[in-house]
C-alpha cells in the first residue's frame, strides 16, 4: 500500500478511519463504481462514493452527516464496492468502523433503529445460548422494535416444514462465551 | 474418509434442509463429517456491525477448537459463516498484535492452521472425482447458479473463483448433467441480513434475481448459502407482493441437486421443507 497517502494527525473522521482500520479515504478519486455497483445505493441517503467525498473534506459538519446517515446501517457488507474499487479501498471495513463509532457517540439515525435492534437481539441470543436461537431472536426483536405482527404469516409454515425450533440448542461451555462477551462488547453485553 | 464440519446455526434451524442434504451426500460417498465440538455461533452480520473484537473472537474460538481437536480441514457449508471464519483467519494472519489480543480474549491457543473449505470446494475435492458410475438420474434441467456475495468476496481474502461471473458451481452442475445458464445476477446481493429488519429491501433485491433467472428459462436456482436460500425461498410471499408477481421458480441447494442425481430421494435431501414447491425429484 502507498504510504504517502497518510493524513496528518487531526481531529477528523478520515484520520480516525485511517488510524483504526487503515482505510485511506483520500485515495478515492470519485469514479463512482462503488455507488454504481452497490445494491442498496438507491435506498441510501448518501451513496458510498458521496460518503467518501464527505470524509475527504475533513469538515466537522460532514463527519456528522456520515455518522448520522442511514447509509452506514443499510450497507449489507456484500463487498461489491471493494471488489470493484480501482484503488482497492476497503469501504466495508470502514462501514463497520463507522457503525461502531456512530453507536458509541449515540448518533445512530433514528430511522435505523430497527436494524440496530435486530443486531442487538441477534447478539443477545448468542450471549445466552452460544448459538443463534431463531425463535428467540424474532421474539426479542419484536419486543425491541414493537413490530409485533410482522412475519406471523411465516410461522405456521415454518413449523410445518420443521424449520422452527421451540427450545434453544445450548452450548456446553457457556462460561467461555460469557467471558468472550465480557472482554469484548463489555459488561453491558450487547445493549 | 473423515473431515471436520462447522454447520453453524442456520443449518440446525431454518436451513435444516441444507444440513440434511450435506450429510446425506457425505454418507453416500463414505465421508464422515465430524462436527467441531461444542461450536459457537460465528457472530454473523450482527457482531461485525456492532463490535470488531467480538466479531473476530467468536470465529477464533471455533478455529482454535478445531485445531485443538485435530480437525485440519473443516467444511463450512454456510457461505456467511465461511466468510466470517476466513476473514478472521486472514486478519489474524496479517496482524500478529491483533492475533495476540484475540488469543488473550478467547484464552485459547490459536495458530490459524485450519484449512477451511466452502461447499463447492468440498464437492470438487471429494464428490466430483468419485462421480463415475454414480449418476443414476442426470439432473437434466436448466439451472441458474447463484453464488451470492460471500462465496467470492472479498476476493483478495478468499482467493476463490472469479469475483465477477464465477464458474465453479456451473462446472459442478455440468458434471451431473445440468445445463447452467448465462446469469448476470450470479453475485448480486439478495439483501442478506436485512431480511427481518428491512424486509422490503430483501423483497426488492431477491425479486430481481428471481425475475432474471425465470426470464432466462431456468428450471431452478442453485444456491450454496442458507441466508440466500431463506431470502429467495422463505421470503417468496414478500417478494411476490413487492413485485406484484407470482414467481414460482424453486431454489435448490447445490447439494440437493447432486444428491438427486446420485439417487438420493427428495426427502433424503430435505426438499419437502422448502416454501416454494420443487417440482424436481
Amino acid at each position: 500500500m502507498s504510504h504517502s497517502a497518510h493524513l496528518i494527525e487531526r481531529d477528523s473522521l478520515a484520520y480516525a478511519i485511517e488510524k483504526h482500520v487503515e482505510v485511506h479515504t483520500q485515495k478515492c478519486y470519485q469514479c463512482g463504481k462503488c455507488s454504481a455497483g452497490c445494491p442498496v445505493a438507491t435506498e441510501m441517503d448518501l451513496p458510498p462514493s458521496l460518503v467518501m467525498r464527505l470524509l475527504q473534506t475533513e469538515r466537522k459538519e460532514n463527519d456528522e452527516k456520515v455518522l448520522r446517515s442511514e447509509s452506514i446501517w443499510l450497507c449489507l457488507t456484500c463487498e461489491m464496492c471493494l471488489s470493484r474499487c480501482p484503488m482497492e479501498i476497503d469501504i466495508p471495513s470502514m462501514m463497520d468502523y463507522l457503525r461502531q463509532k456512530s453507536r458509541s457517540e449515540k448518533k445512530v439515525n433514528p430511522k435505523m433503529k430497527n436494524i440496530v435492534s435486530f443486531h442487538k437481539a441477534f447478539l443477545h441470543s448468542i450471549q445466552y445460548t452460544g448459538r443463534l436461537f431463531e425463535l428467540g431472536l424474532i421474539l426479542d426483536y419484536k419486543r425491541q422494535s414493537l413490530n409485533l405482527t410482522q412475519d406471523m404469516m411465516l410461522a405456521p409454515k415454518m413449523i410445518g416444514n420443521g424449520k422452527l425450533h421451540f427450545i434453544p440448542e445450548m452450548m456446553k461451555d457457556m462460561p467461555h462465551i460469557t467471558r468472550i462477551f465480557k472482554k469484548t462488547i463489555g459488561k453491558g453485553g450487547s445493549k | 474418509m473423515k473431515i471436520g464440519i462447522y454447520p453453524g446455526c442456520s443449518l440446525t434451524g431454518s436451513a435444516r434442509d441444507y444440513n440434511e442434504s450435506v450429510f446425506a451426500l457425505a454418507k453416500a460417498f463414505d465421508i464422515e463429517l465430524v462436527q467441531v465440538p461444542d461450536w459457537n455461533c460465528c457472530g454473523a452480520t450482527a457482531a461485525h456491525n456492532l463490535n470488531k473484537e467480538l466479531s473476530l473472537s467468536l470465529p477464533a474460538r471455533i478455529l482454535a477448537t478445531a485445531e485443538k481437536n485435530g480437525l485440519d480441514e473443516v467444511l463450512v457449508p454456510c457461505a456467511a459463516c465461511y466468510s466470517r471464519l476466513a476473514v478472521t483467519q486472514h486478519e489474524l494472519k496479517m496482524n500478529p498484535e491483533l492475533k495476540n489480543r484475540i488469543g488473550e480474549i478467547i484464552g485459547m491457543d490459536y495458530r490459524g492452521t485450519t484449512k477451511l473449505i466452502n461447499v463447492i470446494e468440498w464437492i470438487d475435492a471429494y464428490i466430483i472425482p468419485n462421480l463415475e458410475g454414480r449418476i443414476t438420474k442426470p439432473f437434466d434441467y436448466k439451472v441458474a447458479c447463484y453464488y451470492g456475495c460471500l462465496m467470492v468476496r472479498p476476493n483478495k481474502v478468499l482467493n476463490y473463483d472469479r469475483a465477477e461471473d464465477p464458474q465453479t458451481m456451473d462446472i459442478a452442475m455440468e458434471k451431473i448433467g445440468a445445463h447452467p445458464l448465462y446469469f448476470p445476477f450470479k453475485t448480486e446481493c439478495c439483501g442478506a441480513g436485512l431480511s427481518v429488519s428491512r424486509t422490503e429491501i430483501v423483497a426488492k433485491l431477491s425479486g430481481k434475481i428471481i425475475e432474471d433467472a425465470e426470464h432466462r428459462g431456468a428450471d431452478t436456482l442453485i444456491v450454496a448459502c442458507p441466508m440466500c436460500h431463506s431470502n429467495l425461498d422463505m421470503r417468496r410471499p414478500s417478494i411476490n407482493k413487492y413485485w406484484e408477481s407470482d414467481f414460482k421458480l424453486p431454489v435448490m441447494y447445490v447439494t440437493q441437486a447432486i444428491g438427486l442425481a446420485v439417487g438420493l430421494t427428495a426427502k433424503d435431501v430435505g426438499l419437502q421443507r422448502h416454501f416454494v414447491k420443487v417440482n424436481i425429484s
